[in-house]
C-alpha cells in the first residue's frame, strides 16, 4: 500500500494555529486535545540580521491522516486550512521529490 | 491548484445530509477580510465551517477564528434576546422585553431628548470590523438626526486618518499590490511581484482582519519579494525582512522624512513622475533636508546607515510597493507620517503601477460611502454642529476627545443618549477606560447592540439589544469603510437564526422606519440591500446566485488614462489634479502642509522629569491569532491560544527589575496601571514594552464592580484622552511611557 505523509515547508509556516484549530473542528477535539501541534523554534539571535525563527507543526499520535476525509476526495483538514499553504499531503515519494529542491522541510509520515 | 474546484452549487446545496451554504466570513464577530466560507448546518444549526477553495480572496485557506464560528453562533452566553435594566446601572439586573417594547423605549426617549434638548445631544458610537459603518451613519444622520458619528476613539486612530487624507492628497485610497485585484490572483499577466515591499508598522500574516491578507504577501516572498520592515518589535515577518528597521515607538514621522531625504538627495527618485504628476515636490525637498540620517538616528534609535540602506533598496526596486499597519497612526505625529509614507511612493512613481501601491475604484459603490450615507441630505445647520468641527476640520466625524469632554461637560452643548453598536469601549479602543466610562455615565439613556454580554454593556447600558453574527444575515460586501477594505462585489448569506437575534442592518432599518420613515423608505433589509447595489444593475438575490465573487476590470496607471478624475482628464482627483507632495488645503485650515516629526507628548525627551518615574516606552496593540481586539474572549478553543495577556519584556530589562518568564507584572504609569503575564524575549528593544490590548475575562464577575474584570489587565487604563495631533487626528495611544514592577502575593 502506498505510504502517504504530511510535508511542511517550514520557511513559511508562521505559527497561525490554524491546522491545529482545523484538527479540533474535523475530529470533534475538546479542548488540550490535537492531533497537530505547532512548535516554535527560536528565536535565537545567531549574529546576523535575520535570526532563526521557525514555527514546526507537528503531527501527534491522534492523526490519522484524515482518513474520512481522505476517502471523500478532500485534503486534510490542515492541509486545506493552512492559512500560508504550506502544508502538503501526498505518497511520500512524492513529497520527496518535493524535498529535494525545496529547502527548509520537512516529512512527516504518522502512525 | 485549488481554483479548478468547483462547487455543486452555487450559493446552496446538500451535502451527505447536510446543507451547505457559500458565504463569507463578514461579521460579527469583528474583522475586515471577507474570507470565502462553505457552512455546513443541519436543523439550524451550524456544524462546521471550511474554508472556500473557489473563493480567489483565501483560496480555502481560514484563520483559527473562522474555523470556530459555529462555538462563536452558539455560544450559550450569546445575547438572544433584548434586555432592559432594572436594578441601577452596573448591578447586572435585566428583564426580558420584546423587540417592539425595545423600539418603543428607544422611540420615546429619543423624542424625549430631542424635544428637551436636541438632535445632536444624541450620539452614535461604532467599533471597527463589523457591519455597522455604512448603516450605522444612516441611523445617526437621518434616523436620529444628529451629525456626531464617532468612534470612542482619541484621534480617531486607526485608518479613519489615511482614509481622510488620502483622498486629498492622491484621490482615493491605495494598497500594496499583491495582485488582490485579479479572480486570477499571481497568475495574471498584467500583474508584477513586487521587488520589495516596505512593511511599515504592520505584521499582516497575524492582522489578516485589516483585509490585506498576510498570505498575499507570504506568496509574493516565494515568487522573490524582498521585505525591509519598519517595527518597534522583531516579529516572525520582520525577521525575514533583508533590513529591519526596529523603530522608537511613535517616531516614523521622522523615519519617512529620512528615507525622502536620502531619495531626493542621492537623486533616487523618480523624475518625470515628479515633474509630470506631483505638486509640491520643491517644498518637501526642503523639509526633508531637515531631517539627516544622522539626527533621525537619535529621534528613531535606528543607525542611520540602516536608514540611508533601506531608503535605496525602497528607491531602486521597481516595482516597489508599501504595506502599512495602523502602528504609526496611532502616535501624536500620525498624520504627518502617513503624509511621508504616501510621500514615498508619490516620489519614486510607485503609485498605481503593477507591484507597487494600487488605487481601488473598480467597483460602482464609491458614491455611496461610509460614514457619509445621509450625510447629503442633512441641513447644513445641523452639519456644522457637529462636536469638534469647528476646532478640527478634517475630521468628517465628531472629534471623539472633545465629544468626551463634552459628554462630560455639557459644553457646548449637552449629549445625553449613546447609541453604541458593535463596540465595546470599555475594554477596547476607549482611551482613559475610566473616562471612558464616566462619559457613558453621564448618559440619560444608552443602548447597546452586541453579540455578547461585554463590560461596556454591562457598566453603561440601559437597553441590550441582541446582534446577530455574520452567520445570521444578508447583507453585501464589496467595500467596508470608502475602498479601504477592497473586496470583489458578492453577498453575505443567511444559514442559522439564533434567538431573536437581529442583524445590525435590521436592527438600524426597523428603527429608523419608526424614527423617520421618510428617510427609510424599504420594507425590509432586502429591499434595503437592493437600493444599495442598484448601480450594478443587479439585485441582492442576482448577486448570491451567482456565488463566485464578482471582480471588476482592474486598470493599470489610471492616473494616466483619465480614468481617476470626475471629468475624465488625466491626473488625480485632487484640488489640482496632481499628487499634492505639499497640501495647500491643510496650509488653508491652519495645518502644515508637509510631514514634520513631533516628540510624543510623553517620552524621556518631552517629559524627562516624569520619564525618571516611567522610564520604560510603552507600545500596543499587536493583534492576537485568536481574538479580534476585544472579541472571542469565551470561546474555549481560541483562548487556548491566547488564555492570558501578556506583556513582552526584553530579558535584560526584566532582570534589572526582578522579574522572570511568566510572572504577573504591574505595568503603570500616572494614569493608571494593569498586569500581565511576562514574556521575556530579545525580539523587543531593551527600552520598549508592549503590552495586549482590549483584554477582558468573560468568565469573571460580571456586574460592578468587576465588570468581567475589564480593569485589571486593560492597557488603555495608561492611555491619554486629549493629546491628540493638531488636526484632530492621531494621537499617542502606541508611544507612551510606564514603569513595571512584580505583583507581590497578596
Amino acid at each position: 500500500m502506498t505510504r502517504y505523509g504530511l510535508l511542511i515547508n517550514y520557511e513559511f509556516c508562521t505559527g497561525c494555529h490554524t491546522c491545529e484549530m482545523a484538527c479540533k473542528q474535523e475530529n470533534s477535539f475538546a479542548v488540550g486535545k490535537t492531533g497537530i501541534k505547532v512548535n516554535e523554534v527560536g528565536p535565537l539571535e545567531t549574529g546576523g540580521d535575520k535570526w532563526a525563527w521557525d514555527y514546526v507543526p507537528v503531527p501527534t499520535d491522534l492523526c490519522n491522516l484524515c482518513q474520512n476525509r481522505v476517502k471523500q476526495g478532500k485534503k486534510p483538514a490542515c492541509v486545506t486550512h493552512c492559512t500560508i499553504g504550506v502544508m502538503k499531503y501526498a505518497p511520500v515519494s512524492e513529497l520527496v521529490e518535493f524535498m529535494e529542491v525545496t529547502p527548509k522541510t520537512v516529512i512527516f509520515a504518522p502512525r | 491548484m485549488q481554483k479548478s474546484i468547483s462547487h455543486p452549487g452555487e450559493w446552496r446545496w446538500e451535502e451527505d445530509g447536510l446543507t451547505v451554504t457559500r458565504t463569507i466570513g463578514w461579521t460579527g464577530p469583528g474583522c475586515h477580510s471577507q474570507c470565502g466560507l462553505l457552512v455546513y448546518s443541519k436543523d439550524n444549526r451550524v456544524l462546521k465551517v471550511e474554508g472556500d477553495p473557489a473563493t480567489p480572496y483565501n483560496e480555502g485557506r481560514l484563520c483559527m477564528r473562522c474555523l470556530a464560528l459555529p462555538k462563536v453562533v452558539h455560544h450559550p452566553d450569546r445575547l438572544t434576546y433584548p434586555l432592559k435594566r432594572v436594578g441601577q446601572r452596573g448591578e447586572g439586573k435585566w428583564q426580558r422585553i420584546t423587540w417592539e417594547e425595545a423600539y418603543d423605549m428607544i422611540v420615546e426617549k429619543t423624542r424625549k431628548i430631542q424635544s428637551e434638548y436636541n438632535p445632536e445631544s444624541i450620539v452614535v458610537m461604532m467599533g471597527t470590523g463589523r457591519n455597522v459603518w455604512h448603516a450605522g451613519s444612516k441611523l445617526a444622520y437621518t434616523g436620529f438626526g444628529t451629525p456626531n458619528v464617532c468612534m470612542f476613539f482619541s484621534g480617531l486612530s486607526c485608518y479613519a486618518p489615511r482614509l481622510r487624507i488620502m483622498p486629498i492628497t492622491q484621490g482615493f485610497f491605495c494598497v500594496a499590490d499583491c495582485a488582490q485585484m485579479f479572480p486570477d490572483r499571481f497568475d495574471n499577466p498584467a500583474w508584477k511581484c513586487p521587488e520589495t515591499i516596505l512593511l511599515w508598522g504592520n505584521n499582516p500574516v497575524v492582522s489578516n482582519p485589516d483585509s490585506f491578507m498576510g498570505w498575499w504577501m507570504v506568496e509574493c516572498m516565494k515568487r522573490g519579494t524582498k521585505l525591509i520592515a519598519v517595527d518597534p518589535r522583531r516579529t516572525w515577518l520582520a525577521n525575514k525582512a533583508e533590513i529591519f528597521l526596529q523603530i522608537r515607538p511613535g517616531t516614523d514621522a521622522a523615519l519617512a522624512l529620512a528615507m525622502i531625504n536620502v531619495i531626493i538627495e542621492e537623486g533616487l527618485y523618480d523624475k518625470e513622475f515628479v515633474e509630470k504628476w506631483t505638486f509640491g515636490f520643491d517644498k518637501l525637498r526642503e523639509r526633508a533636508k531637515q531631517y539627516s540620517p544622522e539626527k533621525v538616528e537619535k529621534i528613531t534609535w535606528i543607525p542611520k546607515e540602516k536608514i540611508i540602506e533601506a531608503a535605496r533598496l525602497y528607491a531602486r526596486s521597481k516595482p516597489a510597493s508599501i504595506q502599512w499597519g495602523v502602528g504609526f497612526e496611532q502616535a501624536n505625529s500620525g498624520v504627518s507620517a502617513i503624509l511621508g509614507l504616501q510621500d514615498l511612493w508619490g516620489i519614486t512613481g510607485n503609485l498605481d503601477v503593477p507591484g507597487g501601491n494600487i488605487i481601488n475604484k473598480p467597483t460602482p459603490f464609491h458614491e455611496i460611502p461610509p460614514p457619509l450615507w445621509g450625510r447629503k441630505e442633512m441641513p447644513s445647520e445641523l452639519k456644522k454642529k457637529r462636536i469638534g468641527g469647528k476646532e478640527y476640520p478634517l475630521v468628517p466625524m465628531a472629534q471623539p476627545d472633545v465629544l468626551v469632554e463634552t459628554m462630560l461637560t455639557g459644553k457646548p452643548y449637552p449629549i445625553k443618549m449613546a447609541w453604541i453598536q458593535s463596540t465595546n469601549p470599555i475594554a477596547c479602543m476607549g482611551a482613559d477606560s475610566k473616562k471612558t466610562l464616566q462619559s457613558l455615565l453621564a448618559m440619560d439613556f444608552v443602548v447597546v447592540a452586541d453579540l455578547f454580554m461585554t463590560p461596556t454593556a454591562m457598566a453603561a447600558a440601559d437597553l441590550v439589544l441582541p446582534a446577530a453574527t455574520g452567520l445570521e444575515r444578508n447583507g453585501i460586501r464589496t467595500e467596508d469603510y470608502e475602498t479601504a477594505w477592497w473586496g470583489p462585489l458578492r453577498t453575505v448569506n443567511k444559514v442559522v437564526q439564533v434567538g431573536e437575534c437581529k442583524s445590525d442592518d435590521e436592527i438600524i432599518l426597523e428603527l429608523g422606519k419608526r424614527l423617520n420613515p421618510e428617510g427609510f423608505p424599504w420594507e425590509n433589509v432586502e429591499e434595503m440591500l437592493d437600493w444599495l447595489v442598484r448601480d450594478t444593475g443587479n439585485t441582492f438575490k442576482e448577486i448570491r446566485e451567482l456565488g463566485t465573487p464578482r471582480y471588476y476590470p482592474f486598470h493599470y496607471r489610471k492616473y494616466e488614462k483619465g480614468l481617476l478624475r470626475e471629468d475624465g482628464k488625466p491626473g488625480f482627483e485632487t484640488e489640482n489634479g496632481k499628487f499634492l507632495l505639499s497640501v495647500p488645503y491643510f496650509e488653508r485650515i491652519g495645518l502644515d502642509g508637509l510631514p514634520y516629526f513631533e516628540e510624543p507628548p510623553e517620552s524621556p525627551y518631552s517629559t524627562p522629569e516624569l520619564a525618571k518615574d516611567y522610564p520604560l516606552i510603552l507600545t500596543s496593540g499587536a493583534r492576537l491569532w485568536g481574538c479580534f481586539n476585544s472579541e472571542h474572549r469565551q470561546i474555549p478553543e481560541l483562548r487556548e491560544v491566547n488564555p492570558n495577556p501578556i506583556v513582552e519584556i526584553h530579558p535584560e530589562t526584566a532582570r534589572n527589575y526582578g522579574i522572570k518568564d511568566g510572572d504577573w507584572v504591574w505595568i503603570e504609569n500616572m494614569r493608571g496601571k494593569c498586569k500581565q503575564i511576562a514574556k521575556l524575549t530579545p525580539t523587543i528593544d531593551k527600552r520598549v514594552v508592549h503590552a495586549q490590548h482590549a483584554w477582558w475575562f468573560p468568565e469573571k464577575s460580571g456586574p460592578a464592580p468587576s465588570f468581567f474584570g475589564v480593569w485589571e489587565s486593560n492597557i488603555n487604563l495608561l492611555v491619554p484622552f486629549g493629546q491628540q495631533g493638531p488636526s484632530g487626528f492621531c494621537a499617542p495611544y502606541r508611544c507612551g511611557i510606564c514603569r513595571i514592577k512584580k505583583v507581590q502575593e497578596e
